[in-house]
């Protein structure tokens, strides 16, 4: 079936590995030996309980990216909506059936791993857009109607992502949806017309937040008002970072994150505890590699000549950029704190695999460059 | 095709704004980075630092208190306190079940360690028992292996070895009240006891110490992780009382069962050897927090055992102020030391009968006499001649109807009555018929031991203002005023009253013959030991009125009243009476007469108080030194 619209010949596997970003490979894997650093500081100087199975976790990680960019990109066009379509059962899943975990329904217990469905909408989405976006009739361009099918393709999983309740990561599929729009060539006052329909509808959505959601926002905007309550979190973490200074406490000696001051130190404080270590010195460094890996993949998007791959190649480091800008800046006070983890350095497998599959297809994406589209799959038949 | 390459174009356009707003955005994340860990780093460093560490203070042992001889009358004890730590303790109730096969574990601790259990987190340390035996601690001890979170601390109470012996002059300590807060965080540590009466109270400052504090660093549960530093508190000072121990103890136990209060003193430095008042109570009762019940008993006593008798109790001084009359007459000018009455039993003023206690009357008897007989008729006749006003005058400058400073709160100041005093507070004149009761020191008059005491030494001592003090005159200060010769001497010596010697003689002869004349009052209490003899004066004040009616057919003898309404007996002394060395006051609430009851008891304290006196050192110096102003003044 697929060889039906094959247009190149075939690329040998040996000529895929030669064509893989090996230095993205390679500064991924240092990103996440940072991680393992850290968590080693986490576990107060021990590989228990966190580093050693973050490595494990990485070891699967990095070869289902290898072997993941080794996949023919016009397979996720052609199954683009199957993966799509398993990715919102399983949503749909975890809301009927989901197990209750940190107050709210993400879950769904396979035995060996939990399967966290709105990660696996993460990647699904930008397929789904790319390949959508990638097919629009030159005609459809630029008309309004055409982007109620994709609107509504991001605002369902996005709803029940938010039902679950998980505003981090349904925010950031939306965000996600706005690059991809932004990319694939939607008129600008659009956008205008959309962040102000936005605006105008936070009145209403805030009726619809949980008290905790509601919370946190309130927090957010004056984290001092409860310093032992809401706001502890971040007033902590800020002491942490703060305390840090130009060159940090040194190597297992933050005092915040050692003596538990501060939360969720092994995942969405992690930055926090990096900082508090290594200091100014230490948290731009990081934030100079997590560019290195945005320059990666604009790059790759930018030499791809099929624009499935790069919409697809675009969607993914937008969600990198996403999960560390987020991340970071929640942890710094700049906005709310919301669930998202610092990508390959929290503790957590499902962010990290779900992470390692976007950089394989992205990879993929880069190896399969050459490759030329047509706009319909069904069209490019011999 | 040339579709593509639009889109293419476009695509690369927008891909270049999306790159700058990510740069722009990471940008954001940079400068708050900075913000936060260059700008505003020290605030930050300096919340950090307060999280992490924690200052304990460390409560200094409390000083001990001491007698002159260094016998421990105050110290502090080991409290083997049995601890269980939650988190060690993984089946709380089995430890408890072991427990109590190895120590009396009462239901009720057994609840209160359960809730406290349950409030605490599990770190910190519940308490199981306090003041463990050693039987128990080595039981404990043994069976360790099996009682898994179990430890014994050891910390500090304070002790009392004597006990209600000197139950009122040491006082007690006890958990501070909110009233006591000053702010010093010493005050706040569960452990803290603070002074709460007597010595205890008035030093407290000085007992106390400095605390010490260690810096710990703590979790963000509160849970110590090391010690960063640490500075030892500073001890509490040591007080040496001029208190004897064994006199004070002495005392107590011959006092026994009755009310009452003994108070000895040097008559010549003012230090006092012992200062007992029965009933006593158990300080060491206070320490943890005195029992419902144990506080109840003591309120309802009505022996008053909270109060310090010996320097709060105020009592009609009776017979013994006639020494204070005797002394105010012949000062006076108006009454001559050869000067007589004729007792018949009573003497009329106006149409009031003024009795003596000896209904057939002493005849005619002088001053020596009168106050050997402790005849009534002859002070009030002297009492009259001179009025209340001169009375009231000797009896402040012996030392009564004033607060004395001795270093002890709820020192009571007493009453001595004057025209003025009645005119002040009852808004009253002064009837004549007054004077003469108060010339038997009845009436309005009241003094306190300790009062009565220092107007027997300032008798003996040949007129010197001396004033009690609880606090040793240190033997080598002593030395020193003697080594730097004559000039240095007046530094410790006191005021002279102004009594003419020969008139003090007049006094001092007559409380001789008390005691050592047959027909003294308190013959039968003598000191019989040569060089030793002591001189008093016997006292009974009567707590009720006699009726006419009564004294027709005869007063009722004390022993036929209920205990409220029996007479006081007292009896105010000093010895050696050739060389005076102590004074001694003693009372026993409604013990009926002074010579029956008050004068032996003060025979036996002073003999015990003879037989201690260290005849060495520099406190012998000082007394002939002393003994030679008073015959050079006498020259």
């Amino acid at each position: 079936m697929l060889s039906g619209f094959y247009k190149q010949p075939e690329m040998t596997i040996g000529q895929k590995l030669a064509e893989m970003n090996w230095g993205l490979v390679a500064l991924l894997t240092l990103i996440s030996s940072i991680g393992f650093v850290m968590l080693y500081s986490a576990g107060n100087g021990s590989f228990h309980p966190w580093a050693l199975r973050q490595m494990l976790r990485f070891a699967m990680g990095i070869s289902i990216l290898i072997a993941l960019a080794l996949v023919d990109i016009r397979f996720w066009l052609r199954y683009a909506y199957v993966i799509y379509g398993v990715a919102l059962f399983l949503l749909v899943v975890v809301e009927i059936a989901g197990d209750i975990g940190m107050g709210a329904q993400r879950w769904i217990n396979l035995g060996i791993i939990n399967l966290q469905p709105s990660e696996v909408m993460k990647i699904a989405l930008i397929i789904v857009l790319a390949r959508y976006f990638h097919s629009l009739p030159e005609e459809a361009e630029g008309k309004l109607r055409y982007l109620l099918w994709p609107a509504l393709l991001a605002l369902a999983p996005a709803a029940l992502v938010m039902r679950q309740p998980d505003l981090g990561t349904a925010l950031m599929l939306l965000m996600v949806t706005g690059a991809i729009f932004f990319m694939a060539g939607v008129r600008l006052w659009k956008f205008a017309v959309a962040i102000g329909g936005v605006l105008a509808a936070i009145p209403v959505a805030w009726h619809f937040l949980r008290d905790y959601q509601k919370n946190r926002i309130l927090t957010f905007l004056d984290p001092e008002s409860d310093p032992l309550g809401a706001g502890y979190h971040i007033l902590q973490s800020k002491i942490a970072l703060g305390s840090g200074g130009v060159f940090g406490k040194g190597f297992l000696q933050g005092s915040q994150a050692h003596l538990n001051f501060l939360p969720e130190k092994q995942t969405d404080f992690i930055f926090t505890m990096l900082a508090e270590e290594f200091g100014l010195t230490g948290g731009l460094a990081l934030l100079g590699l997590y560019g290195l890996v945005l320059v990666y993949g604009f790059s790759i998007a930018i030499r791809a000549q099929s624009h499935f791959g790069r919409l697809l190649a675009l969607g993914m480091t937008a969600t990198f950029f996403l999960y560390v800008f987020i991340n970071i800046a929640m942890v710094m006070g700049l906005v709310p704190v919301v669930g998202v983890p610092l990508p390959l350095i929290s503790y957590g497998g499902t962010s990290m695999l779900t992470l390692l599959i976007g950089f394989g297809i992205l990879i993929g994406v880069n190896v399969h460059r050459d490759m030329v589209i047509g706009r319909s799959p069904r069209m490019d038949g011999p | 095709m040339i579709r593509d390459q639009d889109r293419f174009r476009q695509f690369s356009r927008r891909a270049l704004l999306l790159a700058g707003g990510k740069l722009a955005l990471f940008s954001t994340l940079a400068a708050r980075m900075y913000y936060l860990q260059v700008i505003e780093s020290e605030r930050y460093r300096t919340l950090a630092e307060d999280n992490r560490i924690n200052l304990r203070l460390l409560a200094p042992p409390r000083g001990r208190i001491l007698d002159r001889n260094s016998l421990e009358i105050a110290a502090n004890q080991r409290n083997y306190r049995l601890i269980i730590i939650t988190e060690r303790a993984p089946n709380i109730e089995t430890t408890l079940d072991r427990l109590s096969q190895l120590i009396e574990l009462g239901e009720h601790d057994r609840r209160r360690v359960l809730r406290d259990v349950r409030r605490q987190r599990g770190f910190v340390p519940v308490t199981v028992r306090e003041n463990l035996e050693w039987e128990e601690v080595a039981r404990v001890e043994i069976n360790t292996p099996d009682l898994p979170g179990v430890h014994i601390e050891v910390g500090q109470t304070r002790f009392y070895p004597y006990g209600h012996a000197a139950a009122h002059l040491i006082g007690y300590v006890g958990v501070v009240s909110a009233k006591e807060q000053t702010g010093d965080p010493l005050l706040d540590l569960p452990s803290f006891r603070i002074g709460k009466n007597g010595v205890e109270k008035i030093h407290d400052l000085r007992l106390r110490g400095r605390a010490g504090r260690s810096e710990v660093e703590v979790n963000a549960l509160g849970r110590v992780i090391r010690e960063l530093s640490r500075r030892e508190g500073q001890p509490g000072d040591e007080v040496r009382l001029s208190i004897d121990m064994d006199v004070q103890a002495m005392a107590h136990k011959r006092l026994g069962e009755e009310s009452g209060a003994v108070v000895v003193m040097d008559v010549h430095t003012g230090e006092v050897l012992a200062l007992a008042s029965t009933p006593g109570f158990d300080p060491n009762a206070f320490n943890k927090g005195i029992s419902r019940d144990y506080w109840q008993e003591l309120m309802k006593n009505e022996r008053a055992p909270l109060t310090n008798k010996a320097i709060a109790g105020q009592y009609a001084p009776g017979s013994t102020f006639k020494l204070a009359v005797s002394l105010a007459a012949l000062e006076s000018g108006l009454v001559s030391p050869d000067h007589t009455t004729f007792c018949i039993g009573h003497l009329q003023l106006g149409n009031v009968r003024f009795h003596c206690w000896k209904k057939g009357g002493h005849g005619r008897l002088n001053m020596e006499g009168a106050i050997q007989h402790s005849c009534d008729i002859f002070f009030y006749d002297i009492a009259r001649r001179i009025g209340v006003d001169r009375i009231a005058e000797m009896a402040k400058r012996l030392g009564l109807g004033q607060v004395l400073g001795l270093d002890l709160p709820g020192e009571k100041p007493g009453v001595i009555p004057n025209r003025d005093w009645k005119r002040a507070v009852l808004n009253q004149p002064w009837h004549p018929g007054e004077t003469l009761i108060a010339g038997i020191g009845q009436g309005f008059v009241l003094s306190t031991p300790l009062q009565l005491a220092t107007m027997a030494a300032r008798i003996a001592n040949g007129g010197y203002a001396i004033t009690p003090r609880l606090t040793r005159v240190e033997p080598q200060e002593d030395q020193a005023v003697i080594a730097e010769g004559e000039e240095a001497a007046p530094a410790n010596a006191f005021a002279e009253l102004k009594i003419a010697p020969e008139h003090l003689d007049v006094l001092r002869r007559g409380m001789f013959a008390v005691s050592n004349d047959p027909r003294g009052t308190a013959f039968r209490a003598r000191i019989r030991e040569k060089g030793w003899e002591i001189a008093g004066k016997t006292g009974t004040s009567q707590v009720r009125r006699i009726t006419l009616a009564e004294r027709e057919t005869g007063v009722r003898k004390n022993e036929d009243l209920p205990w409220k309404e029996r007479d006081h007996a007292l009896f105010v002394a000093y010895a050696p009476a050739h060389a005076p060395k102590y004074a001694i006051a003693v009372i026993v609430e409604h013990g009926g007469g002074g010579s029956a009851v008050a004068a032996p008891i003060a025979r036996d304290v002073m003999l015990e108080t003879l037989k201690r006196d260290p005849a060495s050192g520099g406190r012998r110096l000082v007394r002939e030194a002393r003994a030679g102003t008073t015959e050079s003044r006498g020259d």
